[in-house]
Order: C-alpha cells, then structure tokens, then sequence
C-alpha cells in the first residue's frame, strides 16, 4: 500500500481513538476490532504486536490518579495513613479507557512501523507537508541511533574484557556499588560527548556538500486510484465512528 | 608448562548466520610474539573475542592454562590483556588514571597495591606524567599507549591487540614499535602493517575467511609472494 495512504490513515486513526469520548464502549469495540483486522492483514504476526504494544501499560500508569480525581458515586476507599483515597465510578472509567485508547492506538503506530520501510515513512510525512526539519530529525536519529548502539556495545565489551578476577584468593572482583555506579556514568558522559562531536563532524560533512538547511529528495509516484479509494473509505468509516461516539456517549 | 594460548577446532557463527571463524586451531607459546594477518572481515577480531569469552564459540579454547568456561571467566579476563582497536572504546574513565586502575579495582586489589600497579603501568608505557589528565582531548598515539596501560595494570600473561599501529603518524608508530618490542611478554598481534610483523614478529598466522590459511616462521611466509598476494597481503618492500 502507499506510505502516504498508512500515514494518514495511522494518524487519523489514532485521533479518532484520543477524542472518543470515555466509556464508549462500543465505539472502543469496533475500533479495536478495525485494528486487529488491520493487525492480521498486515501479516507481522498477532504475537510480535502484542508484545510491543505492551509498551503503551507505563504511560497508562501516569493516567492512575483520575480513578481518585474525578468526582462521582464512590466505588470503595483506601485508607492510607493520614489520607484516604476514595474510588469513584467516573474515574475507574476514565483509567480504562485510557488504558484502552492508549492500547489500541499503539497497535496502529506499530502496523504502520513495522510494516513500512523507514525511508518511505520519512518520503511520506514529506509528502503530507510534515516540516521537513522535523522529518530529517526523525531521519538522522533513525541514522544514528545504530551507531550509538554500537557505539555502547563496543564500551560495555571493553568493560567486560578487563572486568576480571584476581588469582590471589580471598578478594571479592566487582568493586563497590558506587565506584560500578562512578564508572557507568563514566562511560555514559564518554558515550554523550562522542556524540556531540559526531554530530559536529556530520553537520560539517552535510554542509561541505552543500546543505543548507533545506532537505530534497525525489518525489514519491503518484497515488493510484485505489489508494484513493481505501484512504478516502476509510477516512469515512472513522469520521462516522467518531461521530457515533461523541453523539451517543459525548 | 602450559601453553598461554591453545585453540582446538574452534568455530563461530554471528547471530544473523554469518560465519566469521570456521574450525581455528592455534597454540602460541609463554613469550612467543606472533602477528595475525589477512583481509578485513577474514575473522582476526573475532578470534580476538573469543580468547577471554566476549563471544563463545564451538569448540576448545584455553588460555594460560585455564579452560574458557562460566567458572575460569573471571580469573581468564585478568591473564588475557585486550587492546580494542579504537583506544574511545577503551578508555571510558573520565581520567587517564581512573582507566589504568579499572582493572585492578575490579579485582578487588587494596587500595596500595592498585596505586603501584597504575603508577607502575603507566611507566612501562612512559605516560607517567599524564596520570591526571583526560584521555578525551590526547593525541591517538598517546590514547594507544594508555589503552596498553590499563590492560597492563592487570598484570595478564598475554598481551592482545588489534591493529595498534592504525591511524597512527610515523613518529607515534615507531614508538609504539618500540614499546612492544621491549614488552617481554606473550602477544598475538592482529595488524596490517607488514613492515611491523618483519620487524617485530618472529611468526605470522595468515587468517583468510575465518580460518588459519598459513602459521610458520615471518621470513618463510614473506618470501612466497603467490600465498600472500592470493589472500590480500603485500611482501614489504
């Protein structure tokens, strides 16, 4: 399919999912349902997405105090020390449809991820006017982020090649958690200013090529017409789901 | 006595199937210095990782008497002295002084014993003065010396290293040369400078495609022209 196609429709999918309103259960079911269709068409395996959707559980733990926040009829109290935390109905829905928002919305940017190679995606979010200084930000970090993980390895294996025990006995190898902790930061400022002047040496090699600020690059072919069709259908299909959503539960 | 190094048969593959070193059998003897030559990509790294377990392969490996095995680790990481071919890697300490006592630190050594093998160690490689700097901003020549430094501080049976002379100015280089024509310990030098092995090392193993393609006497090998030039080498004019 068209990278521009899965951009749009991953984006667009995505905030029809964020402004859904909460407890609208069935709205979350069809969207949910459109998304592990989409999940298993896109062929990448139900196991490889679930497991990297459960990225998404941490942020939703930065969601839990709307389940004491919001007001309405209480469910159960905790007692904690001096304070007491009440439950509330609103709220537990709230949490869940956070959590599962999140979730679904997360299975789409991972569709999308996984089943499009990198370089397209960025020829994409050109194509849909995303600033093009983000877009080569994305794609420089998505450069380098490869050679920073080497970069670590090779650090963390120097480490390990001279981490070794002694023949005398009675000594105990490893050092004090503090000095491992003083090395660690160590090797992460050494990593962090190789960093810094790898980037000056690639700013300098970009600009004695010739840049300027301004990324080109070769226009994408033009969009058949059954991409059209599948993106505009599906637009539509998300537009009637969301006004479902705000109509019967907003 | 035992050999420091004794390799049985030894194969790797890396993880994404591609066989870097394929049934490699070499024994090296107590201060017996020899070079390792052949391609890029010919598996001389490789090997070097996994004389002290870094990457563990098919096969028999020991070193200075040790079996390589989850128990002999440790006490192998100590008698195997590593040298990474880009000195960044290996100095990570913020001081020069903080990376040559890494070793012994680690260890577990006191407190005294650790100051007498830096100071020690830094000496033998004449960076005694530079103790206190940041390895960040020296030169590469002086990078390479300290990297031979903090594996010195562990006092290890054999010396390894990684194409020391690399990226270094002719001054720097034949320092270096220098050095490790004085160090009296065993090495296994992985290099292309060819005019260093005829000078320092008495014999040459030859590695082409993960394995040995040749192993005898550096003045032997350097004469057949037809064996070098088949696995990209050049006899030194």
């Amino acid at each position: 399919m068209d990278p521009r196609v899965k951009f749009v429709l991953a984006i667009a999918f995505i905030l029809t999912t964020a402004i859904t309103p909460p407890g609208a259960w069935p709205v979350y079911i069809l969207l949910l349902a459109m998304i592990l269709a989409v999940d298993i068409l896109s062929e990448l395996g139900m196991g490889y997405i679930l497991r990297r959707s459960a990225l998404a559980l941490p942020f939703v733990l930065a969601a839990i105090q709307v389940i004491f926040t919001i007001s309405g009829p209480a469910l159960f109290s905790i007692e904690l020390g001096p304070w007491t935390l009440t439950v509330t109905q609103p709220g537990l829905e709230r949490l869940i449809s956070i959590g599962l928002k999140s979730w679904i919305s997360v299975q789409a940017a991972i569709v999308l991820a996984g089943s499009t190679p990198f370089p397209d995606l960025m020829a994409a979010m050109r194509a849909v006017k995303v600033p093009r200084l983000l877009v080569a930000v994305f794609g420089l970090m998505w450069r380098y982020l490869f050679v920073m993980a080497d970069e670590a390895l090779r650090l963390i294996r120097a480490r390990t090649a001279r981490s070794g025990h002694a023949d005398q006995p009675g000594l105990k190898p490893g050092g004090s958690l503090a000095w491992r902790g003083k090395v660690a930061g160590g090797m992460a400022g050494s990593l962090f200013l190789r960093a810094i002047e790898r980037s000056d040496r690639i700013y300098m090699a970009m600009v004695a090529r010739g840049y300027n600020g301004d990324v080109r690059s070769f226009a994408l072919a033009r969009m058949r017409p059954v991409d059209w069709l599948i993106l505009c259908s599906s637009l539509g299909l998300l537009f009637v789901l969301l006004i479902l959503g705000v109509l019967l539960f907003g | 006595m035992h050999h420091s190094i004794e390799i049985n048969q030894l194969s790797f593959s890396y993880p994404d199937g591609h066989a870097a070193l394929n049934s490699v059998s070499l024994s090296i003897q107590p201060c017996e210095k020899v070079a390792l030559v052949g391609p890029n990509g010919a598996g001389k790294s490789t090997l070097m990782l996994n004389l002290n377990g870094i990457l563990r392969g098919q096969g028999q490996v020991c070193v200075a008497g040790l079996e390589l095995n989850e128990k002999n680790l440790g006490r192998i990481r100590a008698q195997v002295g590593l040298v990474f071919q880009s000195p960044d890697d290996q100095l990570f300490s913020p001081t020069v002084y903080e990376d040559v006592a890494f070793g012994p630190l680690y260890q577990g050594l006191s407190e005294a014993e650790v100051r007498q093998r830096v100071e020690q160690a830094l000496a033998v490689v004449g960076m005694s003065d530079y103790a206190r700097r940041v390895s960040h901003h020296l030169s590469m020549g002086e990078k390479k010396r300290i990297a031979i430094a903090t594996v010195l501080s562990m006092q290890p049976e054999l010396l390894v290293l990684d194409e020391p002379t690399a990226g270094l100015d002719p001054r720097a280089r034949r320092s270096l040369i220098h050095l490790l024509g004085e160090l009296e310990m065993t090495m296994l030098v992985s290099t292309h400078d060819m005019l260093m092995v005829r000078e320092l090392f008495p014999r040459m193993v030859i590695m082409d495609e993960g394995r040995i393609v040749a192993d005898g006497a550096t003045a032997a090998l350097m004469a057949d022209e037809v064996l070098l030039s088949v696995h990209g080498l050049e006899k030194p004019i």
